[in-house]
């Protein structure tokens, strides 16, 4: 029996799957026998290209027919992915011809990220090759897990179904060790057409499905509805009236009046409208793959890159995570060079900071010591990214858990996010998050204070070895500012230790790390009150200032780094050396002008 | 979500990872089905609005009724309309007969590059479909074009969990393939669901004729059809096995015609 694709299908719904294997095991001459016997195929399709292989004097073959590129056809191998449709009485289907030969590993990738289920090609004469394993390995790295093997040219092995058990013995012992499973083994000969639409009488002991038949009972994919809300956000119009926050709902659903909390920032805001154009009726809702835009009903700063989610199930927020990847560049993988990760919306430059297990996709081997990753190979790795990103597990939620790097302007490598150990850094954040979720704001706006007060708040930290004059300069500065009537106190980290903080200043250093906190949230009060806040420490290391200014965010945090180092590192704003900072008239007035330029000090509209 | 959905929704987020990522951007209108969808879904994607330049490469051969409907919908649409062609070519007397796809390089992909490095584009969207024929069936949505315009098919960027190429070097450029996943078909129930008001050289006249591809009028033939109106398109193609460009005389001239003109920078 053979079904004709002219049938109009049950369902509109098109299946994508993919079709990989090991180069000339006959993916493309299953594609162009599928297409043929559905019917599919344009009028004169079949005789035009008969007639290209008599004029050129080669036998016809079925892939010729997807062959588009001159190239392809000479040296008989597909080069590109290329996309063809066709229909079963079932459901509509797009396949996709992935390339097998190694060199074309970034085409394959290309085919399969895009396809909800695959048929994995193994040629019986030649048995298991090393891309019918790379292959099966990228599969599941894309996880895409709904699988079937087709064992193809069984006529060269006169359909011995030894061949056949042994083949399927193997790669089913490949497959399991991924943890993988393959729904079917199904031996074929697409060349003379067996066992694709229909059966013949030639293996009457395979009593399974046909490729058709086995197509068919794939699943469709379902839309993750049933996940976490997760929006993020693509950009932000503002064609006419209306601020729209457009973007793709990745997963979940929503609707107006949702409170969203927009990740990393904390910013939150209560979506308005959803809009729509050409539409009778506006939507109230919106779920997981649509394309979307709405309005809050207050004005936030969002911008692309954000991930809004419902406050009960947030994304994780960090700079540090373990991926799986699989790298297709020129160039290696390699630490101390610098890449852009592309994660959803997100951009961020990371780099590697270590390697955990380079593998040799082709056989599973471990590569020992390796500590790069060349064009086709795959490895388990840690990330470190410059700035937080807001993700998931992939386990957990797939879109947003899953990642390009970018090499210069090439997109190189492809990768999940398998695990995330919170570092110090890490939890900290999680208890700001919190802390600012339930924050009670007073009705008095920042800048209704800052109208006021003349200036913005802010946290000024005078910071570098004891000795160098911090402490004068400190105290001057809090003086010049008074004096100008701006609202400047200086916030001693004794004062802190002295009084809220002496339940664990005896406990020394164990507890360093809450002498931080408490000193950033007292920090935080007075900059809640709008004041300029000064401090000066050389108790606090590197780690701790990116803590503080974690702490006290949106504030904006200048740094004063005093030292003769020429070249110091770290992430100051102003730079002093001992000498300039004796002087602390002129140094004061040094960061007053930055204090200024940088619109901290706005001036006074009124006198008070 | 139904399948016509599905399509609009993925062509949006391509339509808007195109205006966030591209400084200079423009949208090629042939005022064809494809790019007149194009048109709507930008639309759609920009609530109401095209935020970008719509540009027309005239050859001047074109079928009359298409600048007329062309400039008929620019002005009620709103539309900004920039119209490219290649003068000099045409004043040295080009056309068919000196040779279909000599014709096609020098009217329309020199004429297209003309007008590109006039307005500094860097990105070009474009209403090619995969189904079309053999060469768009191995585009890519983001498909990078070298200085000179040319296509390297043999090495394209990967393209996987709608992560685009949007970062090239200076003097090549982007070509966006916006509806590149939609086919013939597809289009055309698109239509119908939107009511999307298509030129009518695509309905059956009253010699029984329709155009299903349109282009320049020596080169492109029209079909025996009986389809009047949309529906009837609809269930003529439901039915069809002859493809969609075997009107269009460049796409028969040799047997890799398409891959020779789209290697060069052919739409």
């Amino acid at each position: 029996m053979s079904d004709n694709g002219k049938v109009e299908p049950l369902s509109s719904r098109l299946m994508k799957m993919v079709i990989v294997g090991h180069v000339d095991h006959g993916k493309s001459t299953l594609v162009g026998r599928l297409m043929s016997d559905t019917d599919s195929l344009p009028t004169g399709k079949l005789d035009f290209v008969k007639d290209i292989c008599t004029r050129q004097g080669k036998e016809f073959e079925f892939a010729f027919l997807l062959d588009a590129l001159e190239e392809e056809q000479d040296q008989g191998i597909t080069i590109d992915t290329s996309q063809i449709f066709f229909n079963t009485k079932k459901r509509r289907y797009v396949i996709i011809d992935a390339p097998g030969h190694k060199e074309f590993l970034k085409n394959m990738v290309t085919g399969a990220a895009n396809a909800e289920s695959a048929l994995l090609l193994i040629d019986a004469y030649e048995g298991v090759q090393e891309q019918s394993r790379r292959h099966g390995y990228i599969l599941k790295l894309l996880g895409l897990t709904q699988v079937a093997v087709v064992i193809n040219k069984m006529d060269l092995v006169d359909y011995d179904p030894e061949v056949y058990y042994k083949i399927k013995s193997e790669y089913t012992e490949f497959l399991e060790s991924l943890g993988v499973q393959a729904q079917e083994y199904i031996p074929v000969s697409a060349k003379l057409g067996i066992n694709i639409a229909k059966t013949g009488d030639e293996m009457s002991w395979y009593k399974g499905p046909s490729v058709l038949q086995m197509l068919d009972q794939f699943e469709e994919e379902k839309t993750p509805v049933h996940l976490p809300f997760r929006f993020p956000v693509q950009d932000v119009y503002k064609f006419d009236e209306r601020r729209i926050i457009a973007g793709r709902v990745e997963s979940g659903t929503v609707k107006v009046g949702d409170e969203l909390i927009f990740s990393p920032s904390n910013k939150s805001g209560v979506i308005k409208t959803i809009e729509a154009w050409s539409v009778e009726n506006q939507p109230e809702t919106a779920e997981a793959s649509q394309s979307i835009g709405f309005t809050l009903t207050e004005q936030i700063f969002a911008e692309r890159g954000d991930v809004a989610a419902l406050k009960t199930e947030l994304p994780i927020i960090s700079t540090t995570f373990d991926v799986n990847v699989f790298w297709m560049g020129k160039r290696h993988l390699e630490k101390g060079r610098s890449y852009t990760l592309k994660l959803t919306t997100q951009e961020v430059t990371c780099e590697v900071v270590g390697f955990k297990k380079v593998v040799d996709a082709s056989t599973l081997e471990t590569l020992e010591d390796q500590d790069y990753l060349a064009k086709n190979d795959v490895a388990e790795v840690t990330l470190r990214t410059t700035r937080p990103v807001a993700f998931d597990l992939f386990g957990s939620i797939p879109t947003t858990g899953r990642f390009v790097l970018v090499d210069e302007y090439d997109v190189c490598g492809g990768g999940i996010i398998t695990t995330y150990t919170p570092s110090k850094t890490d939890r900290l954040r999680d208890e700001i998050r919190h802390r600012d979720f339930h924050w009670l704001k007073s009705d008095i706006k920042p800048e209704e204070r800052a109208y006021r007060n003349g200036h913005q708040s802010a946290l000024i930290l005078i910071v570098g070895p004891s000795g160098t004059g911090k402490a004068k300069l400190a105290r001057h500065l809090e003086h010049k500012l008074f004096e100008l009537n701006y609202q400047s106190y200086l916030l001693d980290g004794r004062n802190v230790a002295l009084g809220v903080s002496a339940d664990i200043e005896s406990q020394h250093k164990k507890q360093e790390g809450e002498v931080v906190r408490r000193f950033g949230e007292v920090a935080k009060l007075f900059l809640d009150a709008g004041h300029v806040v000064i401090s000066t420490s050389n108790v606090f290391n590197q780690e701790d200032h990116s803590d503080l200014r974690l702490l006290v965010e949106p504030c904006p945090v200048v740094e004063i780094f005093v030292t003769d180092d020429e070249e110091p590192e770290g992430n100051f704003e102003i730079k002093l050396s001992q000498a300039e900072t004796e002087k602390e008239i002129e140094a004061a007035n040094t960061v007053y002008k930055y204090l200024k330029d940088k619109k901290i000090l706005t001036g006074h509209n009124y006198s008070i | 979500m139904d399948h016509l959905d599905e399509l609009e929704n993925q062509s949006i987020f391509i339509l808007r990872e195109a205006y966030k990522n591209f400084k200079n951007l423009a949208m090629l209108w042939s005022i064809g089905k494809d790019s007149t969808v194009l048109v709507w879904l930008a639309r759609k994607a920009f609530f109401g609005h095209c935020p970008v330049p719509l540009v027309h490469i005239d050859t001047s051969f074109k079928i009359p009724a298409m600048i007329k409907y062309r400039d008929e919908f620019a002005k009620k649409w709103g539309l900004n309309l920039v119209v490219g062609g290649n003068q000099k070519a045409l004043d040295e007397g080009m056309n068919h007969e000196k040779g279909r796809l000599v014709c096609c390089e020098a009217l329309k992909t020199m004429g297209l590059q003309a007008i590109m490095e006039e307005r500094g584009y860097t990105g070009l969207m474009l209403g090619i479909r995969r189904d079309e024929e053999g060469t768009r069936a191995k585009e890519r949505y983001f498909s990078p074009r070298d200085k000179n315009f040319e296509w390297n098919f043999k090495d394209q960027p990967p393209e996987l969990w709608d992560q685009f190429k949007t970062s090239f070097s200076p003097e090549t450029h982007i070509r966006i393939h916006p509806i590149l996943h939609w086919t013939e078909l597809n289009v055309w129930e698109y239509i119908h669901r939107e009511k999307i008001p298509i030129i009518d050289l695509y309905f059956a006249n009253a010699e029984g004729k329709r155009y299903r591809s349109l282009g320049c009028e020596p080169c492109t033939v029209p079909i025996d059809s009986k389809a009047r109106n949309v529906e009837e398109v609809i269930a003529e193609l439901k039915d069809t096995t002859s493809a969609e460009r075997s009107g269009r005389a460049q796409d028969q001239e040799n047997t890799y015609a398409m891959q020779k003109l789209r290697a060069r920078g052919y739409m």
